[in-house]
């Protein structure tokens, strides 16, 4: 029992980089962009928030350097698609490479070094409680913020009038336009808070996650991952962070799989939670298959029934208009 | 992929000249910016770069070998551009073939004369990267899963196996190592020509498979029915194309070509002559980036691709002799794909503001 | 509340889409605004809902004139437009959808929207089930929604542009009562169409649009000759077929039965012979589709037989169909017929299927060129398909047939065409007729139906309901067998 408690603490403490990564890209999503470059700005993102933060001497920069950087990379892919009409796949392909190359090149210098770090703050009292205590309230304030964070985005979309807005606008651009959404603006806002939330991501990763700045940083790979878990959550902020999590678990138990297995190579066990996170995409997107329709149409009545409820629970399809342009004309 | 319109006057010709023109300094300058910031010089850097790659036959011999697998790669990656993919699978599947020359000659090396093992090894880098190419198809078509993603994937696994290969089952005699496995005797290398440290037989199959793409692209009905897919699956279909055979076929095409480069990583004059972990060293995502400046055109990807090599293999300098990352490189052939973009997208803004 | 627009112009490059356009609906009526495809009543239309703006002219809504520059300002004025396909969100909910974009802060009140929703749709004996997914909501049902939201919102003129063209009788009966009731009420509604029995039916008064300009206005009761020379400049009257020699079964189907998630068509059993031409009425939906894909090899049929010129082609490969002489023209020219980005030349060699390597495209251009001129397409080998208009599409794509065809089969082949393209292109169709080839085609409009075809079948919720004979049935007849009655 002891050891799920610690083991459950460590996902949550490691979890704040992917739940920023994957909350910011649901939002941009949903209102229509698609931010290709998550691995190199999280990257970048997380060299300079460091690199600030080491300067200025004070993490609330680090944090505000990081979502500055991560808003304007995302702002560019915006720009690029919205103003330019690029296709988003292109510009966000090129920009995760840049991304990465420029954090190597520009943190460099800052390799190696010891940095700040957002401390530990449990909560008192509250973290006494058996079994959650340990597991949700002695944590430090940034996975507070995360779990605030995955809440705070299901409200807004599906509670408030802009939150269904920006469903509409992923979704039917020309109908959000009739009801008065301006829709180049309000993917311009989104993709700007998605952004910025990705690179807050990625400062909690230089600054409390993985400390400090190295080549390679070690991370690389997350944001490809951050992209599919958005799949796997289906959009939605809290099956997404379900998502997160799990990754993180995978992660996190990979690596005490190690002492399980030691005939296997130490460096393989890192790897392994990449595969696996994109197969479980199989399953989730294998609903969408013409094949698989014709197949049910094979099926008894009561068996087609039986999948097809199985399948549509973890099925997932994306926002009609993500990757598109809207022209009024 | 956005189609070039044609220019409709030579005053609007000009104009886009002058505007690729001057995205491309724009990317220079920003390099030279980013210099600045860390405390470097530019014209010192782009002096190095030049240097590294071109101040010797050696150098240049370097060059042409980084060229060799991208160029094969670009060659590939225009017939599933053609088809409306993004194979970003593509790093994957030149391991698999780096994966499977290797096992091919693990196994006859000392069984057959070197030029069969040789002609072997470059078939079964074929075939497994054909195989990786096939299986992002399957999963795209079959799993309905994004090619994207399905990609990336396999190059995780592609990945996972190289290092189990290399600490594992083909481990150094002694101590396994990530520096890889044992490397092939003399006789198993692609003779350097001259004492020029590049095999003329490298070169040689980059042209070719460049030729060949570009003939079939333009003039063969696979090439046409190709396009039909990547403009419109479904009307593709609709007219009698096999569209899976033909995305299948797209897929196994490239990967065996980026298979091919995989051989050529292990066996070719300069190699290291054996497997290791990211043996594919981003040559594939950087064929993407070259067809994507090349604007998906088989006869710009062939300079392109050259100064892309050329941009590599120098910025290997920075850091041996200065204390600067060889990202470097990366950062000036990424912005100069991205000022493409942007010039691409402001061209047609001007156009249709016009029209 | 009256609506009135003095003088539009509009125009889009050198197109006038309106010339000098003067429109004056008085409160609680029911305006009717004909014409044919193009002839700029959704522009017109556009104009006054603030989706574009006009060149020239003016606005006054109750007499006073105004500025309408978005959508949003046009609901805020109480103008209110109801699109052909309702702009609405699919994977939204209907309340959600009701309830997106209502002015009142950040709050949703979901609640009072909810009561709101049902005292509307009850006023009109709408049935909407607000946690229902619009995406599974008929197009008929879809308008109902817009409707109460739009009325929610505060409109007090209703524009609808083509509202009956995907809906089923029952659905259009409620429509109109209605709009009758918003006249009563004091509303205005604007009916665009091009149908003339409705307009006929439903509006108090009538102008017609033609080439960009108001051709006359007139108020009931209607002649529909008067009403037809308005649209087109002289009485159109279409040509009745001469009878041509039937020859050997080409498609013969036993005991079909073909399903997808959301239909069964079961027991289908069916023989068309050579120079045949056989309509498939119904609303959307009811399995005329499911037919023609069965038919084409597009869609394994889950028992049955399917034999094509004698042949046993059942559960092969679509390309095995192909082969044989069977021919499908798709519903979306451009989405799933042609393809955009390529030019005639290119598409005509594509169509050769040829089992060459090599493409001599000399050849394919001659090929083009000849087909051009054949099909009186308005364009060039090297012009890239989008860029011709909705006619010369549909012609490339009876161009792009093979002289052999056994059987063709169409979705819609005139949607959206003007009467002349449509003229020509049954021209081109009943032309290959003589020469031995059979057609089965789905269609909406019931004089193309009755006109064009030997025989009928209308479809009604996955069943043959009644076969036919074209000459011998009358389109109320028609009419009130899509619509269910009777069977």
């Amino acid at each position: 029992m002891q050891t799920i408690v610690i083991l459950l603490a460590s996902v949550l403490a490691a979890s704040p980089p992917i739940i920023f990564a994957v909350m910011g890209e649901t939002i941009n999503e949903k209102a229509g962009v698609i931010n290709l470059s998550l691995d190199g700005s999280i990257l970048l993102t997380a060299m300079v928030a460091f690199v600030a933060a080491l300067k200025t001497n004070s993490i609330p920069a680090g944090f505000l350097a990081g979502m500055a950087v991560g808003a304007g990379v995302a702002l560019l892919i915006a720009f690029a698609s919205l103003t330019l009409h690029q296709p988003q796949v292109a510009t966000g392909f090129v920009l995760t490479l840049l991304c990465r190359d420029l954090a190597y090149v520009l943190g460099n210098a800052y390799a190696h070094l010891p940095g700040p770090q957002v401390p530990h703050t449990a909560i008192p009292g509250l973290e006494n409680i058996p079994v959650l205590g340990p597991i949700l309230f002695n944590q430090d304030p940034i996975v507070y913020l995360s779990i605030l964070a995955v809440l705070a985005v299901w409200v807004y979309m599906f509670k408030t009038q802009p939150g269904l807005k920006l469903q509409g606008l992923g979704e039917r651009p020309a109908a959000a336009y009739v009801r008065g959404v301006n829709v180049t603006l309000m993917r311009y806002v989104y993709t700007g808070i998605g952004g910025a939330m990705v690179g807050f991501g990625g400062a909690a990763f230089s600054l409390l996650v993985k400390p400090g700045w190295a080549r390679p940083y070690g991370i690389e790979g997350t944001g490809w991952i951050a992209l599919a878990i958005v799949i796997f959550g289906g959009w939605r902020p809290i099956r997404a962070a379900m998502g997160a999590y799990f990754f993180v678990l995978l992660q996190t138990v990979a690596n005490t799989l190690q002492s399980v297995l030691p005939n296997v190579p130490t460096q393989l066990f890192p790897t392994l939670p990449f595969p696996l996170m994109i197969l479980t995409l199989v399953l989730v997107t294998i609903g969408n298959a013409e094949w698989m329709s014709r197949m049910l149409a094979g099926m008894p009545a009561w068996l087609r029934v039986a999948v097809l409820r199985t399948v549509k629970t973890l099925q997932t399809s994306p926002p009609a208009a993500l990757g598109t342009i809207f022209e009024k004309e | 992929m956005t189609t070039p319109s044609l220019p409709s006057s030579s005053s609007e010709g000009l104009r886009n000249s002058l505007l690729r023109l001057s995205g491309i300094i724009t990317a220079f300058l920003l390099t030279a910016i980013v210099l600045v910031i860390i405390g470097a010089s530019p014209l010192d850097a782009a002096n190095l770069i030049a240097q590294g790659a071109f101040s010797s036959p050696e150098k240049i011999a370097f060059v042409l070998t980084a060229w060799v697998p991208v160029m094969l790669c670009a060659a590939g990656l225009l017939l599933t551009f053609s088809a409306g993919m993004w194979n970003i699978g593509i790093e994957g599947q030149i391991v698999l073939g780096a994966i499977f020359a290797t096992g091919v000659m693990r196994i006859l090396q000392n069984s057959a004369p070197p030029a069969v093992v040789l002609v072997l090894a470059a078939l079964a880098g074929l075939l497994g990267g054909a195989l990786w190419g096939v299986l992002a198809g399957v999963l795209k078509l079959y799993g309905n899963v994004n090619e994207i993603f399905g990609g990336l994937g396999m190059n995780f696994i592609a990945s996972s196996l190289t290092v189990y290969l290399v600490l594992g089952p083909w481990k150094r005699p002694g101590i396994g190592s990530t520096s890889g496995t044992a490397p092939f005797p003399p006789k198993l290398w692609l003779p350097a020509f001259n004492g020029f440290q590049v095999s003329p037989v490298e070169p040689a199959l980059a042209v070719i498979a460049i030729l060949a793409v570009f003939l079939a692209l333009r003039g063969t009905y696979f090439g046409l029915r190709l396009k039909a897919i990547g403009k419109n699956l479904r009307s593709a279909y609709l007219a009698g194309v096999p569209t899976d055979r033909y995305l299948l076929l797209a897929f196994a095409l490239c990967g065996g070509l980026a298979g091919l480069a995989g051989w050529v990583l292990v066996c070719g004059a300069s190699a290291r002559h054996n497997l290791f972990p990211l043996i594919s060293s981003g040559y594939g995502f950087l064929a993407i980036l070259v067809v994507l400046l090349a604007n998906l055109s088989a006869v710009w990807s062939v300079p392109i691709s050259f100064f892309f090599a050329a941009i590599a293999m120098g910025s290997l300098q920075l850091s041996l002799q200065r204390q600067l990352d060889s990202s470097l490189g990366g950062v000036i052939q990424d912005l100069l794909v991205l000022s493409i973009l942007v010039t691409q997208g402001l061209q047609a803004r001007l156009a249709k503001k016009k029209g | 509340m009256k609506v009135e627009l003095q003088k539009i112009c509009k125009s889009f490059g050198s197109l006038k889409a309106n010339d000098n356009v003067s429109l004056c609906v008085e409160a609680g009526t029911i305006h009717g605004l004909l014409g044919e495809n193009g002839a700029g009543k959704s522009t017109l239309m556009k104009v006054l809902t603030g989706f574009i703006t006009a060149d020239s002219g003016q606005i006054l809504l109750d007499n006073v004139a105004v500025q309408v520059t978005s959508p949003v300002e046009a609901i805020q004025r109480g103008v209110g437009m109801l699109y052909q396909d309702p702009l609405d969100f699919p994977a939204l909910t209907v309340l959600d959808n009701f309830v997106l974009g209502c002015p009142g802060g950040v709050r949703l009140d979901r609640a009072a929207a909810r009561r709101a929703l049902q005292t509307l749709a009850a006023q009109f004996d709408f049935t909407l089930d607000p946690d229902a997914a619009v995406s599974a909501l008929s197009i008929g049902e879809r308008q109902q929604l817009e409707i109460v939201r739009l009325l929610w919102l505060g409109a007090r003129a209703l524009v609808l542009d083509e509202p009956t063209t995907a809906i089923s009788a029952q659905q259009k009966a409620k429509l109109f009562g209605a709009l009758r009731k918003l006249a009563e009420q004091g509303k205005t509604v604007i009916f665009v169409s091009h149908k003339l029995e409705e307009v006929e039916e439903l509006c108090h008064e009538v102008t017609v649009l033609a080439r960009g300009r108001v051709t006359g206005q007139a108020h009931g009761p209607y002649s529909a000759e008067q009403l037809v020379r308005m649209m087109f400049g002289q009485v159109v009257t279409l040509r009745k077929r001469t009878p041509v020699p039937l020859g050997e079964p080409v498609l013969q189907l036993d005991d079909l039965t073909i399903s997808d998630w959301r239909l069964e068509v079961k027991g289908l059993n069916l023989t068309i012979r050579a120079g045949e031409v056989i309509g498939l009425a119904g609303l959307e939906g009811s399995g005329q589709r499911l037919l023609l894909q069965a038919a084409s090899g597009l869609r394994h049929p889950t028992s049955g037989k399917v034999s094509i010129c004698g042949k046993d082609l059942t559960g092969q490969p679509y390309i095995n169909f192909l082969n044989a002489g069977v021919s499908f023209m798709p519903a979306g020219r451009l989405e799933e017929g042609l393809i955009a980005g390529m030019t005639i030349t290119e598409h005509v060699a594509l169509a050769q299927r040829s089992r060459e390597f090599v493409v001599n495209w000399q050849q394919a251009e001659r090929s083009a060129a000849q087909r051009i001129k054949d099909y009186n397409i308005k364009g060039r080998p090297s012009s890239y398909v989008e860029e011709l208009s909705g006619g010369n599409q549909q012609r490339t794509l009876l161009g792009l047939l093979s002289s052999q065809l056994n059987l063709l089969l169409m979705e819609h082949p005139t949607r959206g065409l003007d009467l002349e393209s449509s003229e020509s292109i049954w021209g081109l169709l009943l032309e290959r007729t003589r020469h031995g080839t059979a057609i089965m085609f789905a269609s909406a409009d019931l004089d193309e139906l009755l006109d064009r075809s030997d025989r009928i079948l209308v479809f009604f919720s996955g069943r043959v309901a009644a076969a036919v004979e074209a000459p011998s049935t009358s389109a109320e007849q028609l009419g009130e067998l899509i619509g269910g009655r009777g069977v």
